[in-house]
């Protein structure tokens, strides 16, 4: 099978191409998980002192989770392609074209698979920069990467999805905003379960964000409980499922 | 010709949506069939039900009720199998703004599983040929509105479909524009026999480029033939009258009423149009008859039949009053 026949293949490389074109997009993907690091690795330095969480080094603490939070924020954007392509009638001819409705999303998952890789490599490479330790080695990391890419694609399929079902920019917008900060601060991303008020704790057992949070950073530890990552990796799977299935069926409800 | 074929024919086609406003009926039994290697026009004014019917066709919506048949291919059962042979050509531009012409051109015969080197000679051969070689390697965002309008019809050509649908292709350009396009249109139609089906509400484009028009208004086709046919089966002229003011209209439609050359009159804001015969010769007895009725006229114009006279006549209302009624 020749990969680059493939439309999905195809597509993918048409979103690559366009990323290309538009340096700007790509320095601002890439200078805001910085400020991120830099910005709650100053704010919360401390935090690493108080009894229940561990000790520590901050830095190394919050790294897997700029990492995982940065995966979310990208992919929520995600459906903006889409919109844009109705807008601009680029959709209706792929889709008059022998383009199944699968290899669209497809295309998008892949386009946003390849994007977090290079964006988690480079803040987990900037993270290390600033005094974060990585005892896992090379595995750790490749698990945290592959981590965010699942967290990562589960949310660009809910991403698409709505923005088949509700092709405006503003409610895309807003739908994201609403969503990602709460996801993030309701997880173990920039402060240990140990110390949150229990409620928060009881609901991030359920968060999606959680699971890959903490799965990254299991994972990079010097000794990795590989069960239990493979077990967060195992739910986020099901998730991305869940929502690429869901983006797929939009297709049919949006072509009324 | 030994034989006409159909190459796209639409059957009882019916369609509705629910708006804020109720059931709107898009499309109400619409029929038509477009004969192979011509170039067929929908007329009709916006809300006509066109772009449905288009959107019908090329497998972007389905009808309620009804069938319809693109190159001997039932599109409701075979949606796949039509898509590989028709090219279509949006209201929209289509073109993916952040690539090159000629990345467009090969992006989009890639999806149709071309090989690339016959891609290659295929997108350069089209490039020539819409005047678009020069501006091949630039980013589309930097394209006037008829360059991409002819990239547009360029990817929709790549893989060679037997059938080309155009929806609205000539709104928003320039007359140049328009024309420029319509020269590559019959161009198309004439060197490869490529069926087109455009969507219009220009009704002058109608007229001069297809071979059949069907006039569509409220989601049906009220007549159908080539512009002469359309325009025989009126027999007979327009005097249009225009009038100062509009609260003299029905006062000069009591007055022509007594004018036995005419057979019908209908008003357009201030311009009451009389349907006769022979126009140069019942022009005396129609300004007597409006004299008779103290109706003063400003300006008298007698016109040969136009599609816009077809239009009035199938539909019962002018089409600048079904435009409006359509933006209302």
């Amino acid at each position: 099978m020749n990969l680059t026949r493939q439309s999905w293949a195809l597509l993918t490389g048409r979103y690559l191409r366009q990323l290309y074109r538009q340096p700007a997009v790509i320095g601002i993907t890439l200078t805001q998980p910085v400020i991120w690091l830099l910005l709650f690795g100053a704010l919360f330095k401390k935090v690493a002192e108080i009894p229940g969480f561990g000790g520590g080094n901050y830095i190394s603490y919050l790294t897997p989770g700029v990492v995982i939070m940065t995966a979310l924020f990208s992919s929520s954007w995600s459906g903006m392609s889409f919109i844009e392509d109705m807008d601009t009638g680029v959709m209706d001819r792929f889709l008059t074209a022998p383009v199944s409705r699968g290899a669209l999303i497809v295309s998008s998952l892949a386009y946003q698979a390849v994007t977090t890789v290079v964006q988690s490599a480079i803040i987990i490479a900037i993270g290390w920069g600033i005094g974060a330790g990585f005892p896992g080695g090379a595995g750790g990391i490749a698990a945290l990467i592959a981590v965010s890419v699942l967290i990562a694609l589960a949310m660009a399929g809910l991403s698409d999805g709505l923005a088949l079902l509700v092709p405006q920019r503003e409610t895309l917008i807003a739908a994201s905003t609403t969503l990602v900060l709460p996801l993030t601060f309701l997880s173990g991303a920039f402060l240990s379960l140990q110390i949150v008020p229990g409620w928060i704790a009881g609901i991030a057992r359920f968060n999606p964000v959680n699971w890959a949070a903490s799965a990254g950073r299991e994972a990079i530890a010097a000794h990795p409980p590989w069960g239990t990552v493979a077990s967060y990796a195992g739910f986020l799977a099901v998730a991305l499922v869940v929502t690429a299935a869901m983006s797929t069926r939009a297709f049919r409800l949006a072509q009324k | 010709m030994d034989e006409v074929t159909a190459a796209v024919e639409a059957r009882e086609l019916r369609k509705g949506y629910r708006s804020r406003a109720g059931e709107v009926r898009a499309l109400d039994g619409l029929s038509f069939s477009a004969e192979a290697g011509t170039i067929f026009a929908l007329l009709g004014p916006n809300g006509a039900g066109k772009t449905t019917t288009v959107r019908i066709l090329t497998t972007l919506s389905r009808p309620d009720a009804g069938t319809a048949v693109v190159a001997g291919v039932d599109v409701l059962k075979r949606p796949g199998r039509v898509r590989s042979v028709i090219g279509t050509v949006s209201q929209h531009s289509g073109a993916v703004s952040l690539l090159t012409g000629y990345e467009n051109l090969v992006l989009q015969g890639r999806l149709y599983g071309m090989p690339r080197k016959e891609l290659r000679r295929r997108a350069a051969e089209l490039l020539d040929q819409f005047g678009l070689a020069e501006a091949a390697g630039r980013q589309v965002r930097t394209y006037s509105g008829g360059m991409r309008r002819r990239l547009d019809v360029a990817t929709a050509l790549v893989h060679r479909p037997a059938v080309l649908f155009l929806d609205e292709p000539t709104t928003g350009l320039d007359p140049e524009g328009r024309a420029d396009l319509w020269a590559v249109l019959t161009g198309l139609s004439a060197q490869t026999g490529t069926t087109i089906l455009v969507t219009t509400h220009y009704l002058d484009e109608a007229d001069k480029f297809a071979a059949k028009v069907a006039i569509t208004d409220r989601g049906r086709i009220v007549a159908e033939g080539t512009s002469d046919q359309l325009k025989a089966r009126l027999q007979g002229d327009s005097v249009l009258l225009e009038l100062g003011d509009a609260g003299q209209v029905e006062q000069a439609g009591k007055a022509l009423a007594q004018v036995p050359q005419v057979r019908q009159t209908t008003a357009d804001g201030t311009v009451v149009r009389a349907r006769v015969a022979d126009g140069p010769r019942a022009l005396p007895a129609v300004l007597a008859g409006l004299e008779a009725g103290a109706v003063p006229v400003l300006s008298v114009t007698v016109a040969r039949p136009s599609l816009d006279d077809v239009y009035l006549h199938y539909a019962g209302r002018s089409f600048g009053q079904a435009e409006r009624s359509a933006v209302a």
